[in-house]
Order: structure tokens, then sequence, then C-alpha cells
């Protein structure tokens, strides 16, 4: 088994505001495989996006990274942990872009409106020439621009060589979504991350966009990371599973195994509430009791307990249960499934 | 875009002709006119006219004809290029005012120049680093500058200058440039004193543009443009300058329109105090002793101004932002 | 048919938070500015001295006395000894043995004892009622015991006093010119905001016009009109109608935008929907929903009235002597041989500035406590 492109060892992101901390990532664990596409999915707030920004080391003031390990892997060469590198540095930099990528949320305001969409990404060549070109003369404008419209035409935008001159908000959202793609793709990079790509457009762009993702990572071979809370696109698109609740994992699995055998009642709660073709009419759509606590009112012990049917009184509320193996490739945070972990005094 | 430059250009001559109409009126409103104010002043220092001296005095000049009469001839003579002459001194007005004007758009210039190159980069720093010790500074000396009248803020730094350094800070040359042809040496003698008004005029446009330029560049930082040109791997300070900081700057341009024509005619007060070769002090005194023409030129020539700042604006902002230039299409 | 809900009496502060007006929302949020607040306080006690300038004031502000020129400030001394008791070094005439003449100045040997609500001059408080009480004063002001906070000018006049009475005429100026540019403002961008067509067009043209003006000329020229044998009140009449003139026209515009836009709303259509009448809807559905902003942007013009107020009558071209405001103070500084030897005649410049930097920070406090989206 190839060696993972990315490993997230318990990772910890804190927001120091005035009012007190916000622990918005808590102990996050997870790999990304070359090749595959991992999803992470859970409610607005649960962390998702954090920990995504942490990868890049983008992690906006008063937030940062206090603990954990984030190891990217290029090629052969030795994991670097990312948490060690400045975030500002030049070697952080040089891996954002081109071997790491973002596909942010909002298309519409992502791009900048008073520069043309094929300029952004011509600045996006220029800056990383010497990753994806190491040797060879510099490139030029003119071959800047073609590269341009290549990376259009291959995400399929019709008429590239006019759309390189526009501006984005004379594009319609799947044409800028997909402006968005050529622009993360450009300098090749090992590993997408996308951002809930498909959160802000319509139903059948969405099926293209997706349409789109899988057929890229199958012909370049790039790692991606997709966030969202759509478990229809996760199904959809992902290998493996992380679901995340208040800054933790819940449970983690192949696709298979968190759809037709779930462990945690967070996720079984969550699938409970797709509505389904299925089900008998005229009876009330189930959802998870209560809400989403405030984030510096972090319930003690483990963070779904007052929302879960099974949690254990005196443990649950007390201690936070750990990542533990339930399955040949699951894993889930449960007492329910670690009797000696509960038996624990 | 061109269409758009051209209707407002169309229009200029149509505000002109109204503004000058006003302007006659206002000029003319006091009751009185030159002679009643010349009479007064000769009798204040103990001489005397006769009363068919002002008879004749007052058809010479063509002020015993109905208002609108003089209005018809000042215009005439206005579109012939000539502005008149200064009942006051006897001299042709444009006589008068010419280099004064040009020394007043200079400064103006000069107090323009000297906001933007301070307050961008002061503008720039503290939204990049708000609540650090030089932006809470910063803003401390903004709002002071906002607050601080222009010609309290000159008559503290000429007391300042005179009492403890027993320097005159007054004029914008030298004793030996003052009416002398201009030459270099003149236009470096110019430089060395033009700075200090200038300053003392922009003092509080800075203060107004770093706050604006801070408030605007916050708002800026935290959109997503910013976390994708961030993600792109771009330095800080080039992603800063070349995304959100020029969004910043775009509402700002258009702050020129009213910013370049109020330090047109907010250097009057300046002027009058630093006692400066400005058109400014020479209407005071036109305005105070009724000489119309010379009043009425000069405000002509102010409006002017004014609309040129607006119309320089408009055109800078439609460049720069290609929504703007694209929609009017 | 379905009971009533029973009236819950607001609990938590979420609660309380939920069910508060427009206004106790804007009031608890400016609370939080402490710097705004403390700026408010420090206006509410200027316009206190507005509204009672002769009970602050030591001496008449009108009267002069050559002999008593250019006294410097009296030094103000909270302990005399240990104990506590406000004293000013005395002002004394000494013989100049050259001239044979008078001179006055501070006498540092000797002690007045400053007082509390004393009798001084006479004067009509509230323009009605004869008093005689005065904040600060000295056992015997006509006599030999004289209190000069503030130093006097070349005229002799005590400078304290003057501020004080300038105080009054500055302040109310700003108010009542700001007042009457946002009534005009509100009026016209409303007709022309919501009823469009022919008067929108007639009145943008009017403000399009008007923005193109140069201020500060056509206000110097608009005051230098004014007949010279008008009296201080209708001179203080006129510069207040001619400051509000062109003050509008920014309010005005961005009152017809609101107006433009508010139209649109659902909000609007529902209301017309369920019957409203027009007048109504203005008043009670449009007008709610920018009030707390045209509050917060006329505060904030109030300082660029007084700036223009002051520089006005500095020039001598606004309010005139024997009328009293800051600029009128200030023109005594023009001549800086006269400041280098008086240099106390800069403060009321100070007082400008600190009046502005109040107006400016509440009215910032103001416009981020109203507006519903800022944190």
């Amino acid at each position: 088994m190839t060696p993972p492109v990315l490993e997230v060892k318990d990772l910890r992101v804190h927001f120091l505001l005035d009012e007190g901390v916000v622990r918005a990532v808590d102990g996050v664990s997870f790999d990304v495989h070359p090749g595959h596409v991992v999803g992470i999915v859970g409610e607005s707030g649960c962390g998702k996006t954090v920990t995504m920004k942490a990868v890049l080391q983008i992690v906006e003031p008063p937030g940062r990274v206090v603990g954990g390990q984030i190891l990217f892997r290029k090629d052969s060469a030795p994991p670097v942990d990312l948490t060690r590198l400045s975030p500002r540095g030049a070697a952080m930099r040089a891996i954002r872009g081109a071997e790491i990528a973002l596909i942010p949320q909002e298309p519409m305001a992502a791009f900048s409106p008073v520069h043309t969409v094929g300029d952004q990404i011509i600045e996006a060549l220029r800056l990383h020439e010497r990753q994806w070109r190491p040797t060879g003369p510099r490139l030029s404008r003119h071959e800047a621009r073609e590269m341009t419209v290549d990376l259009f035409r291959s995400v399929g935008i019709s008429m590239p060589d006019q759309r390189v001159d526009a501006y984005s908000w004379q594009l319609s959202g799947g044409l800028r979504q997909r402006a968005m793609i050529a622009m993360a793709l450009s300098c090749k990079p090992r590993l997408l991350i996308a951002d809930e790509p498909t959160t802000a457009i319509d139903v059948t762009t969405q099926a293209q966009i997706l349409n789109l993702l899988r057929d890229l990572q199958r012909r370049h071979g790039t790692a991606i990371v997709f966030i969202t809370h759509d478990l229809g696109v996760i199904a959809q698109m992902a290998r493996y599973v992380v679901v995340m609740y208040l800054g933790r994992v819940m449970e983690q699995g192949s696709v298979a195994d968190i759809f037709h055998a779930p462990k945690h009642p967070y996720t079984r709660a969550l699938l409970k509430s797709i509505p389904g073709l299925h089900v008998t009419p005229r009876t009330l759509l189930p959802t998870i009791a209560g809400s989403i606590p405030h984030p510096l009112g972090r319930p003690r012990g483990c963070p779904f307990h007052p929302r879960c049917p099974d949690a254990i009184p005196g443990v649950c509320t007390e201690r936070v249960p750990a990542l533990r193996p339930v399955g040949p490739e699951q894993l889930a945070s449960c007492f329910l499934y670690h009797q000696e972990e509960a038996a624990e005094r | 875009m061109t269409r758009y430059v051209l209707k407002r250009l169309a229009l200029l001559p149509v505000l002109l002709f109204l503004f000058s109409v006003t302007v006659f009126a206002i000029v003319q409103a006091p009751p009185g006119d030159f002679l009643t104010t010349y009479v007064a002043t000769l009798a204040s220092s103990g001489s005397s006219i006769s009363a068919e001296q002002i008879e004749a005095l007052r058809r010479e000049y063509g002020l015993d004809q109905p208002i609108w009469v003089q209005y018809i001839r000042w215009m005439q003579n206005l579109l012939t290029g000539n502005l008149g002459l200064s009942l006051e001194y006897q001299r042709p007005n444009a006589e008068l005012i010419g280099e004064r004007l040009v020394l007043t758009v200079v400064l103006a210039l000069f107090a323009f120049a000297i906001t933007w190159i301070v307050a961008i980069p002061a503008g720039i720093y503290s939204a990049m680093h708000p609540r650090s010790a030089l932006d809470y500074l910063l803003t401390i000396l903004n709002y002071i500058g906002v607050a601080t009248p222009n010609f309290m803020l000159a008559l503290v730094l000429m007391w300042g200058a005179f009492a403890y350094f027993g320097l005159s800070v007054t004029g914008l040359f030298s004793p030996d440039y003052v009416e002398a042809p201009w030459s270099a040496a003149r236009v470096v003698d110019l430089l060395k004193h033009v700075w200090l008004p200038a300053v003392v005029l922009g003092v509080a446009g800075t203060a107004r543009l770093t706050r604006v330029l801070r408030a605007n560049l916050l708002d800026e930082l935290n959109k997503p443009y910013v976390t994708t040109a961030r993600a792109k791997g771009l330095p800080e300070w080039r992603l800063v300058l070349r995304y959100p900081a020029r969004l910043a700057l775009n509402p700002l341009v258009s702050t020129i329109g009213w910013y370049l024509p109020l330090l047109f005619s907010g250097s009057l007060i300046v002027a009058t105090v630093m006692n400066l070769p400005n058109i400014g002090p020479l209407l005071l005194r036109a305005l105070i002793n009724q000489d119309m023409y010379l009043a009425g030129s000069i405000l002509l020539i102010y409006c002017f101004l004014t609309i040129l700042g607006t119309l320089i604006s408009d055109i800078l902002l439609a460049w720069l932002d290609p929504r703007i230039r694209l929609d009017e299409g | 048919m379905t009971a009533r809900p029973p009236v819950v009496a607001p609990e938590t502060a979420e609660d309380r938070l939920s069910v508060a007006s427009n206004w106790r929302l804007v009031w608890w949020r400016f609370r939080k500015h402490h710097l705004a607040l403390l700026s408010a306080l420090v206006l509410l006690a200027l316009y206190g001295v507005v509204l009672f300038p002769d009970f602050v004031s030591t001496q008449d502000p009108e009267a002069t006395d050559a002999r008593l020129a250019f006294i410097p400030v009296q030094r103000l001394h909270l302990f005399d000894g240990a104990r506590l008791g406000p004293w000013v070094p005395a002002v004394a005439g000494k013989r100049n043995p050259t001239t044979l003449r008078m001179e006055w100045g501070v006498d540092g040997s000797r002690k007045t004892p400053v007082r509390f609500f004393v009798t001084g001059y006479p004067y009509r408080l509230l323009g009605i009622v004869p008093a005689h009480l005065h904040l600060l004063g000295t056992a015997a002001p006509d006599g030999r015991e004289r209190l000069y906070l503030l130093g006097t000018d070349r005229l002799g006049r005590d400078q304290w006093s003057r501020l004080v009475h300038g105080t009054r005429t500055s302040m109310t100026i700003g108010l009542i010119a700001v007042t009457f540019s946002v009534v005009l403002g509100v009026m016209l961008g409303g007709i022309s905001g919501y009823f469009g067509g022919v008067a929108d067009v007639v009145i943008q043209r009017l403000i399009e016009l008007l923005q193109s003006l140069p201020t500060i000329p056509i206000w110097l020229a608009l005051t230098a009109a004014l007949p010279r044998d008008w009296s201080p009140q209708q001179v203080f009449f006129a510069i207040t109608v001619i400051l509000s003139l062109v003050g509008w026209t920014t309010l005005g515009r961005e009152v017809r935008g609101r107006f433009l836009a508010l139209r649109e709303e659902d909000f609007v259509l529902a209301a017309e929907l369920a019957g409203a009448s027009r007048r109504r809807i203005i008043v009670r559905h449009m007008v709610p929903t920018f009030l707390s902003h045209i509050i917060a942007t006329s505060t904030l013009a109030i300082p660029a009235m007084i700036i223009s107020e002051t520089s006005l009558s500095f020039l001598g071209l606004g309010i005139r002597p024997p009328a009293i405001s800051w600029g009128v103070l200030l023109q005594e500084a023009q001549n800086i041989q006269t400041v280098a030897l008086a240099p106390w005649l800069l403060i009321p410049g100070l007082v400008v500035i600190l009046s502005v930097l109040a107006f400016n920070l509440v009215g910032d406090g103001l416009r981020d406590a109203a507006d519903p989206y800022s944190q």
C-alpha cells in the first residue's frame, strides 16, 4: 500500500477570542492516499473547513494550530510536517498552490472582480513555474495564455480563448466554478481540497461539476479531500469518509462501511435524517434532537452526548472517547464499542 | 466610456453658464457697489471726493447701468478672454490673477500628493496590523487631524516657528524671489517653501483618507478572494497590494472628486493666514471691496476647478473599475 | 379556537435581546463603546455651558479695561498649604518706575482664594430670570481680587468668560445648521426618491449643481453679501441658513437612494397590500429603517459646520464682534507677534478641536451601534 500523501495526526486548532478559547479542531486524525477521494462531512461549524485551512496553514488569527502534526508526502521524499513550517515562509508558499491546491467555497466571491480570470490563473502558473517546470526557459506571456486556454478546455469551458479575458462576474455560476477548478489544477497539485464546491450551484450544474472532478481525478491521479455537508454528494464521490462533530472525528471508514454499517450514533442519526423515497407518507421526518452547542459551551466528556440517544450516563458525560477501530477499515470514537475503555476508571 | 466622458464635457459650458449667473448675483447682492466702499475708505482716511467725480467714475466703470447690462458686458468680455479690470487695483484682472492661479493649483496638487503618499501606506499598515501599537498611534493622530481646523494648525506652526526659532514661515518665496521672473532657482525656492503650507492644507484630508482606507481594507481582507489568493501561495505583501488594497482604493478614487476641489477652495483660508500669493486672499479683498469683476472672475475660476476635479475623479473611477467601465458599454 | 399564548416575562439575556426595541438595542451597543460614551458626556457638559453661560462665566465678557490687557493665565492651585482650598496668584498693579504708569500683572506672592457659587455681575438666567449667582469667583470681584482663569486679551477682556459665551454661539450654530440640513435633506431626498418622476429629475439636478459649487468661496461670497448693519442675531440666523443651504445635498442624496431601494422592498409591498396609507407607509415603515443612520450621519456632520463657522468668523466674514464665537476669539490670534506675546489666546482653538473630536467619536459610536450588521 502506497504511503499516504497526507497524514493528519491529532490536529488541534484553537481560536483565542476575548470571550474565551474556541476549540474549533480538537484532535482530528485521518489519512489521504494518493488518487483517493476522502470526504469530510459534518454540520456547519463542526470544524471541517478549519481543518483544511490548517493543512494549508492559512488559518486566520485569532486562530492558531496548537498541536498535532500534518505530514505531507511528495513522491518518495520523506514527509514534511506542515505545522513546523512558517505559514508565510517560502517553503509553505511553495507547497500552497503547487502541491496542495484549494477550490474555495463561494466561487461567486472567490475571484477578484477587477482582474480577468485568465490573469489570475497565469499568476498561479508564474508563481510556481519552477516547480512544475524545473528547467527550461521562463514562461512567456503567450505561452502562459495558451496554457490557460488549454486548462479551460480541459475543464469543459466552452469558447476558452474568449473566456480567458473575461471577468468573474461575467461568467455564470457553473463556468466560474470550472474556472476555479482550472486554477486549482493549473500547477498539477498532488492534493486537491474542494471546500463545498457544489453548495452554491444548482443541481444540474452540480452533477456536471462532480463528473468533471471525478474525471480529472482519474486522469491525473490527484488525491481529493471533499468537504461538504451533503451526504448524497459524499456517497457519489468519496471512497473514504470522515464524519466530524464539534471539532472531533466521530467516525471514519470506507464509504460502504459508513453508509451501510454506521457504528457511531451520530452517523446513524445523520443517515436516518435523509428523506428517502420509500418512507411511509405523513410521518414526521426524523431529526437529531437538540441543537449544536455554542462553541464556548462545549459539553463535558463526549461532545455528542447531550443529543445522543445511547449515551451512557457517568461515562459519556465525563470522559472523551478516543478514536478506535471498530472494523477492518473503520474507526469510531464511542464508548459503546470500547467496553474496556468504558470500564476504565 | 468615451460616451460617458463626452456627455460630461458637453455639460461643462451649461454648468459654467448657470454658475456665472449665480456668482454674479451673489457678488452684486450687497447693497451699494464698489464706489460706496471706496468713498467710505476715503472718508475714513480723511480725504473726500466730490459728487461729480463719483458720478463720473460710476459712468466710467459702467456701474450706473442696470444689473443685467453689467452681466452681459461681463460675459462678453469673458468669452473673449478679457477678465475685466480690477476697480481697486486699476489693473487687468488677468494680470492680478495670473501667477496666483498657478501657485494655487501647485499648492493644491502638492497637498494632494502628500495626502496620498502618506495615507496609503499608513492605511494599509493599519489594516494589516490592527490593534498594534502603531495602529493605535495612527488612529489617535487621525482623530486629532480630522478635528483640527487647518488655519489653527497654521497658526500653531507659525507661532512655534516664530517663538522658538525666530523664523517667519509666511509666503511661498524668499524675499529675493518674490518678484523675480521664473527660473530653475525660483522653482527650487518654491519647493523649499511650499511643503509646509501643503502639509497644513492636507492634514485633515490625510487623516480622513487613512481612516477610510483602513476601514475599507479591513472589510476586504475578510473576503473569499483573499483566501483564494493566499491558498495559491502568494507572498503576503504582494497579495495585499494586488487584491484587497486595489479594491479598497476604488471607492477612495471617487473621493478625489470632492477632495481636489476642496483643496483648491480650502487653500483660501490657509493662504490668508500664511500670507501666500494665492487667489484666495485676492478674492477675500475683492469681496470686501465689492470689486465685482475681480470677485466674479475668481469665483468662476473656482467653479471651473471644482467641476474639473469631479470630472477627473469620475474618469479615473471608470478606468480603474472594470465593472463600471464595461457596464456602460 | 386557539387560546392566546401566555406572555412570558423575558428571563435570560437572550430573551431580553429578542424583545428589546430598536432604540434599546442601539443604546446597549452604544454603551459598549467607552470612548464614545465619554465623548457624549463631554458634549453634554459643553451643552450645559450653552444653556447657562453666565453662570459659568466669572466676568462680564464685554467688559473692557485697557490696563488689564494681556494678563496671562492664572494657574489654578488646588491646595493651600495642606488644606484643600483652590487659589490663584493675585492680579496686582505695580507702578512702573520709569513711566510712572500702573502696570497690571500676576503677583506670585499674593494669593486670591477661589470661591464657588459667588455673587458676581448680574445677568438673566435663560434670558428671563434676573440672577447674580456664578459658579466660580472671588470674594471681591469688582475690587482687588480678580479671577482670570484663561488670561485676558488686548482689551483686557476675560478670556474664560468670552470662551464660555463663544461656546454657546458656536455649538448652537452647528446644531441648528445641521437640523436645517437634515430637514431639507430628508424632505427633498424623500420626495425625490419616493415620488420619482419630474420632481426627482429636478431635485437631482439641483443637488448636482449645488455639489459642484466650491463651498468655501461661495460661503465667503454669501457672508460678504450680508449687510454690515444687521444685528448679531440676524447675522447668526443668516450664517446658519447659508451653512445649511449647501450641506443638505449629501444627506438628500443618501435619503433619495434609500427611498429608491426601499420602494422595491417586500415589506413595503406588504404594507400597501394591507391597505396602509401612503403617509403611514413612509413614516412608520420606511423611515425607521434608516432613521438611526440619519442621526449618526447628522452627528458626524456637525463638526464640519463648526469648523466652517469658525473659519468664516476667523476671516471676519462670519459672526461679527461684538457677538462672540470661537472664530471671533481666534481672530485675536491672527497676528503672530500678538500670539507670541499672549499664547493663551490660542486656547479657543483647543476647545474647537475637543468639541469636534467629541462629536466625531460620538457619531462613530452611534453609527456602529445603529448598523444592524456590524459586530
